[in-house]
C-alpha cells in the first residue's frame, strides 16, 4: 500500500558499517542471541501494526539486564538507533524497527525473579508474558490486575512501554497504577532502579514517567507490580439492546449511578456477528449493541450490584438480559471479546483505533464513527471498553486495495480527531506509536510537546531510542 | 509570609516567571501554604501564591472527573463533591495539625506534594487520580499535559511528574481528576492486644482475603488512646477498614472478622467511628501534639516497617505507629532525628524512603528532607528538572539532597 506515515531517514553512515556492527554485537552476546540474516529477521519487521513494515539491521535478544546494558552503551557510543520490544504485539506499531535499527527483544528474559505474598508483589523479568504473572499465583489466590487482550503473548515489558490496560482497569487501574518499580538501563547503559516494593518512591516520579513512554527512556530489564486477591467469584452478564446509542447512554447511567462494576464492554452488531462465528459465546444475534457487564465479589454482593444494574438497563430499554449459570459459559463471555480482535482479523484487514471520550460523549461519537467510516465506504465493528470511554472501532479494509488501506487511513484518522474533538484523546491503551504520531498536534500543542520531548531528552540525549515513534518527525529539537 | 504576587489567571502567573527569569530571581509557590514544612526549607527572591487562581471549571458527577483551578480551597471542592455523593478516593491528608499551619489546603497544593491516604492499596495516591494538568514552565510558557478521561496514553505521562514534584518543575494552574462514589456504608474491625509483627502478619493476612479491605492500619498501645477519644478496646489497635454497599458490607465484615478472630479479641466500629478514626490516622492525631519533636514518613515493603521500628528502638527513644498494611511508618523522634540511623536501617532492611516531615529548624537546615537518592537516579532527576525550570526559579532547594 501507499504509505502516507514516514519514518526517520536511516542514518547511511549506520547502514554502511552495518557488517563491523553486527560483529561487534555479538561479540556482545552469547551465542544464539544475534539475528542478522534476512530470514532470521523478516519476523521482526513489524508488529501488529502490520500494514507498515521496515527490516532492521539486527535483532539482538539478550538473556540479562548487564547484556541489555552492554547493547545499549555501544549504540549510544556509535548512535545505533534502538528498537525495544517484547512480543510484538503492538496495534501502533511501537515495535516496528527501521533499517539503521537494532532491535532489542526481551522474550528470553522470562524469568519470575520473586513472587512475595506477604508484600503481594511479584518482581519479573520484562519478557514474562502478562499471564504468566497472574498463572503464577492464581493457585494462592491472587492475579496481576490488567488484562489486555493480547495477554496470553504480551510481556509485562511492552505493558509498561504502553502502560497497558484491558477490560477490567475500569475497577483495578492500568499499568501506571499496578507497577511498583523497575530496574531500567538508560541509553548509555547505566542501570538504575526506580521504586521498589514499596507504595512510592522518593524524589520525582520518574516510574510514573517511565510507565508508557513507549521504549524511548530506557529499556526495562525487571518490574515489580503489585499483586491482588482474587475475588470470591466473578459474574459476567449480558445486556443486548436495540441500539447502539440505547446501550451507550446505559453505561454513562451506570457509572452515574455510583456502581462500578469490574468491565462493561461494548460490542455492536458486526463485532457480536464476528465474536460469534468464532468463540459460540452464546451472544445474542437480534440486537443492535451489546454491553458485558462483569460485578465480582460473594453472592449475595453481586446480586445486589446486578439489580441495581439491571434496573438502570431496564429504564434504557434493554431487550434481553442474559445471565451465565456456570464458569464456563462466564469463560466463553470473556473468549469471546478477548477474540475479538482476532476473529475480525478471520474476515478482513483492519485498523483498530483507540480514542477515549467523557462518557456524555460515548453515544454521539458511536454514531459519528458509523457516519465516518460510511462515507469512506467501508465497514466498521465496535468493541471496546465502555466503562471508561476507550473505544476501539475496527475499520475493516482489504490490505492488498492501496485505495481501500488509504480510505481506511484517513477514515481513522478522523474518528482520532472527533475523539480529541470531543473532550477526549487519540489513544487509551495502545499507545501513540507511528500510528498516531502524526495527530499530536490536534491534541497538543508544540509547546506542549516541545516539553514532552525535553522531557524525553533527559533520559536519551541522542534520541537513539525508538526515534520515530510518539513525536510528530517535524518540529523536533536539533540533535 | 509576604507575598508578592498573586495572579489571577494563568497568563498572569506566566508573566511572573517571564519576568524571573529575565531578572534571574527565584520564586516561593505556595497554594494555602499549609504544608510548607514539607521539603528543605526554601530560600526564594520573591513569593507568588495561586490563591486567587480558584474555582472549579468542570464537574460532571456522572463521568466521575472534576476539572478545578489550582488555587481552589480543598474544602470547595470537597463540598461540591459532598453533595453528588462522591469523594476523593485518595483521602488526602490535612498537615495543618502536625505542622500548626493555618489556611486553606489548595487543590494545587495537594497534587503538588502527591498526598494521599490510608485508602493508598486499593484507590491509589493523588498521582493516580489526576488525569491531567495545566502548568507554567520555567520558560513562563504555559503547557498542558494528560487529559480529562479515564483512559490516555496519548505521549508522556507528565501530570505523573507533575504530582509530588513540590512546585521544582512548574506551577500547577489547573488540574483534572478523578473521583469516586461516596461508599454508602464503612465499618471497621479492630484486633485488639497484637505486638507490631503480629500485627503486620494479621494485617497481610486480612489483605489478602477476599474482603477488599481499604484500610489497614496498626496503633500500638502508646498511641492507641489518642484516637477516638481514648475509646478504642484496651491494647494496641490493628484496625482494617471495609466500605462498599451497606449489604455487602456486613457480609464482608462478618467474614474478616471470623478470620481475625483468632488473633486477638475483635471490635466493630460503626461508619461514624469509621469516619473519625481514619480521619485522624490520615492526619497522624498522635503526633499533632503541638511540638516539634522529629516526625518522619517512612515508605518501605509492609513486611518491613515494624522491623525498621524495632532495630530503632534498641538505640534511641521512638515511637511510632503504621498504616498501608505496615509500609507507611510514622516515628516520631524522642530527640534527635537520627536521620543517618533511620536511613541506614531502611537500607540495610531491604529499601524504601524516609521523609523528614517535621523537626526544628536547625535538624531542618542540615537534613535533607527527601531521602538522598542513587547518583544515577539523582543526576537523572536533576537533568529532568533543568529541561522544565532552567533558570532555578521554582522553590530552589525543596527536593535537594543537600539543603
Amino acid at each position: 500500500m501507499a504509505e502516507t506515515i514516514g519514518f526517520l531517514q536511516p542514518k547511511q553512515a549506520v547502514i554502511t558499517r552495518r557488517r563491523e556492527i553486527v560483529a561487534d554485537l555479538s561479540d556482545l552476546l552469547p551465542e544464539g542471541c544475534l539475528i542478522s540474516d534476512e530470514r532470521g529477521l523478516k519476523p521482526f519487521e513489524t508488529d501488529a501494526f502490520i500494514a507498515y513494515r521496515r527490516m532492521p539491521l539486527a535483532v539482538a535478544l539478550p538473556e540479562t539486564t548487564e547484556q541489555v546494558a552492554a547493547l545499549l552503551r555501544y549504540c549510544s557510543r556509535y548512535g545505533v538507533p534502538v528498537v525495544p520490544r517484547g512480543a510484538g504485539t503492538s496495534l501502533s506499531g511501537g515495535a516496528i524497527p527501521q533499517e539503521d535499527a537494532v532491535v532489542i527483544g526481551l522474550s528470553k528474559m522470562s524469568r519470575i525473579l520473586d513472587i512475595d505474598l506477604f508484600n503481594r508483589t511479584a518482581t519479573v523479568q520484562a519478557g514474562v508474558t502478562n499471564l504468566n504473572i497472574s498463572e503464577a499465583v492464581s493457585a494462592d489466590g491472587f492475579f496481576y490486575a490488567p488484562d489486555p487482550s493480547s495477554q496470553l503473548a504480551c510481556t509485562i515489558g511492552g505493558n509498561i512501554g504502553m502502560n497497558s490496560g484491558g477490560a477490567h482497569c475500569l475497577k483495578y487501574g492500568v499499568t501506571t497504577n499496578n507497577l511498583l518499580g523497575v530496574k531500567m538501563v538508560l541509553f548509555d547503559g547505566t542501570v538504575v532502579e526506580l521504586g521498589g516494593k514499596a507504595l512510592d518512591a522518593a524524589g520525582y516520579d520518574l516510574l510514573g514517567l517511565v510507565c508508557g513512554s513507549e521504549g524511548q527512556l530506557g529499556i526495562v530489564a525487571e518490574a515489580t507490580v503489585r499483586l491482588i486477591a482474587k475475588p470470591e467469584g466473578a459474574r459476567p452478564v449480558l445486556f443486548g439492546f436495540s441500539s447502539s446509542e440505547a446501550a451507550g447512554a446505559c453505561v454513562a447511567d451506570v457509572i452515574g449511578s455510583g456502581i462500578i462494576p469490574v468491565a462493561i464492554e461494548f460490542m455492536d452488531k458486526p463485532a457480536i456477528e464476528i465474536c460469534e462465528a468464532f468463540a459460540h459465546a452464546g451472544y445474542p444475534l437480534d440486537v443492535e449493541a451489546l454491553l458485558i457487564v462483569e460485578v465480582e465479589g460473594s453472592e449475595p454482593e453481586m446480586d445486589a450490584m446486578l439489580a441495581s444494574i439491571v434496573a438502570v438497563a431496564r429504564r434504557h430499554g434493554v431487550a434481553t438480559i442474559k445471565e451465565c449459570q456456570t464458569a464456563m459459559e462466564a469463560a466463553a463471555i470473556w473468549k469471546g471479546r478477548k477474540s475479538a480482535f482476532g476473529a475480525t482479523g478471520r474476515i478482513a484487514d483492519y485498523i483498530c483505533m483507540d480514542g477515549t471520550v467523557p462518557l456524555s460523549q460515548l453515544s454521539h461519537v458511536l454514531a459519528r464513527t458509523g457516519e465516518i467510516v460510511a462515507s469512506y465506504g467501508l465497514r466498521v465493528a465496535n468493541v471496546f471498553h465502555a466503562g471508561d470511554g476507550n473505544m476501539h472501532p475496527l475499520i475493516l479494509y482489504n490490505i492488498n486495495d492501496p485505495d481501500d488501506a488509504a480510505r481506511a487511513e484517513a477514515a481513522g484518522n478522523d474518528i482520532l480527531k472527533l475523539c480529541v474533538d470531543a473532550g477526549g484523546c487519540l489513544t487509551g491503551e495502545h499507545g501513540v506509536g507511528i500510528e498516531k504520531r502524526d495527530l499530536m498536534l490536534h491534541q497538543y500543542t508544540q509547546t506542549d510537546l516541545d516539553q514532552q520531548m525535553a522531557a524525553r531528552a533527559a533520559f536519551d540525549p541522542q534520541w537513539i531510542l525508538n526515534p520515530s515513534k510518539v513525536f510528530p518527525l517535524e518540529g523536533r529539537p536539533a540533535a | 509570609m509576604i507575598v508578592h504576587f498573586e495572579p489571577a489567571s494563568e497568563e498572569g502567573i506566566a508573566t511572573v516567571v517571564r519576568a524571573m527569569a529575565a531578572d534571574r530571581a527565584s520564586l516561593a509557590v505556595i497554594g494555602g501554604n499549609t504544608r510548607a514544612g514539607l521539603g528543605n526549607p526554601v530560600r526564594a527572591d520573591r513569593v507568588l501564591s495561586t490563591r486567587r487562581l480558584s474555582g472549579i471549571v468542570s464537574y460532571n458527577p456522572a463521568e466521575m472527573t472534576i476539572t478545578a483551578l489550582a488555587g481552589t480551597p480543598l474544602r470547595e471542592i470537597e463540598a461540591a463533591l459532598a453533595e453528588n455523593r462522591q469523594m476523593l478516593a485518595f483521602e488526602p491528608m490535612d498537615h495543618r495539625p502536625i505542622f500548626g499551619s493555618s489556611g486553606e489546603p489548595t487543590i494545587g497544593g495537594v497534587f503538588a506534594a502527591n498526598v494521599s491516604g490510608p485508602r493508598r492499596y486499593v484507590s491509589g495516591a493523588a498521582r493516580d487520580s489526576l488525569l491531567g494538568v495545566r502548568f507554567v514552565n520555567g520558560g513562563g510558557e504555559a503547557i498542558k499535559a494528560g487529559g480529562r478521561v479515564m483512559k490516555n496514553v496519548t505521549g508522556l505521562d507528565l501530570a505523573k511528574l507533575l504530582a509530588g514534584s513540590h512546585g521544582t518543575l512548574g506551577i500547577l494552574t489547573e488540574v483534572t481528576f478523578r473521583v469516586l462514589p461516596l461508599p454508602p456504608a464503612a465499618e471497621t474491625i479492630v484486633v485488639s492486644g497484637l505486638n507490631d509483627a503480629e500485627a503486620a502478619a494479621v494485617m497481610a493476612e486480612a489483605m489478602a482475603q477476599t474482603v477488599e479491605v481499604s484500610g489497614a492500619a496498626h496503633l500500638p498501645e502508646s498511641v492507641r488512646g489518642r484516637f477516638l477519644e481514648g475509646s478504642l478496646p484496651d491494647g494496641a489497635a490493628t484496625v482494617l477498614r471495609l466500605e462498599g454497599l451497606e449489604a455487602s458490607v456486613a457480609l464482608r465484615a462478618d467474614k474478616l472478622a471470623k478470620a481475625v478472630g483468632r488473633f486477638g479479641a475483635v471490635t466493630r466500629l460503626d461508619a461514624s467511628q469509621t469516619s473519625t478514626l481514619w480521619a485522624e490516622i490520615r492526619d497522624v492525631k498522635p503526633y499533632a501534639d503541638g511540638t516539634k519533636k522529629p516526625l518522619w514518613r517512612v515508605s518501605v515493603a509492609p513486611s518491613l516497617g515494624h522491623q525498621l521500628v524495632a532495630a530503632l528502638r534498641l538505640q534511641t527513644g521512638v515511637d511510632a505507629f503504621y498504616d498501608w498494611q505496615g509500609g507507611l511508618v510514622w516515628l516520631r523522634m524522642e530527640a534527635d532525628p537520627e536521620a543517618e540511623l533511620v536511613r541506614r536501617y531502611i537500607k540495610v532492611l531491604g529499601g524504601g524512603h524516609a521523609t523528614l516531615v517535621r523537626a526544628e529548624d536547625a535538624y531542618r537546615a542540615a537534613i535533607p528532607s527527601f531521602e538522598p537518592q542513587p547518583l544515577a537516579v539523582a543526576q537523572l532527576s536533576e537533568r529532568v528538572r533543568a529541561k522544565f525550570d532552567p533558570h532555578r526559579i521554582f522553590n530552589p532547594g525543596r527536593m535537594a539532597a543537600i539543603s
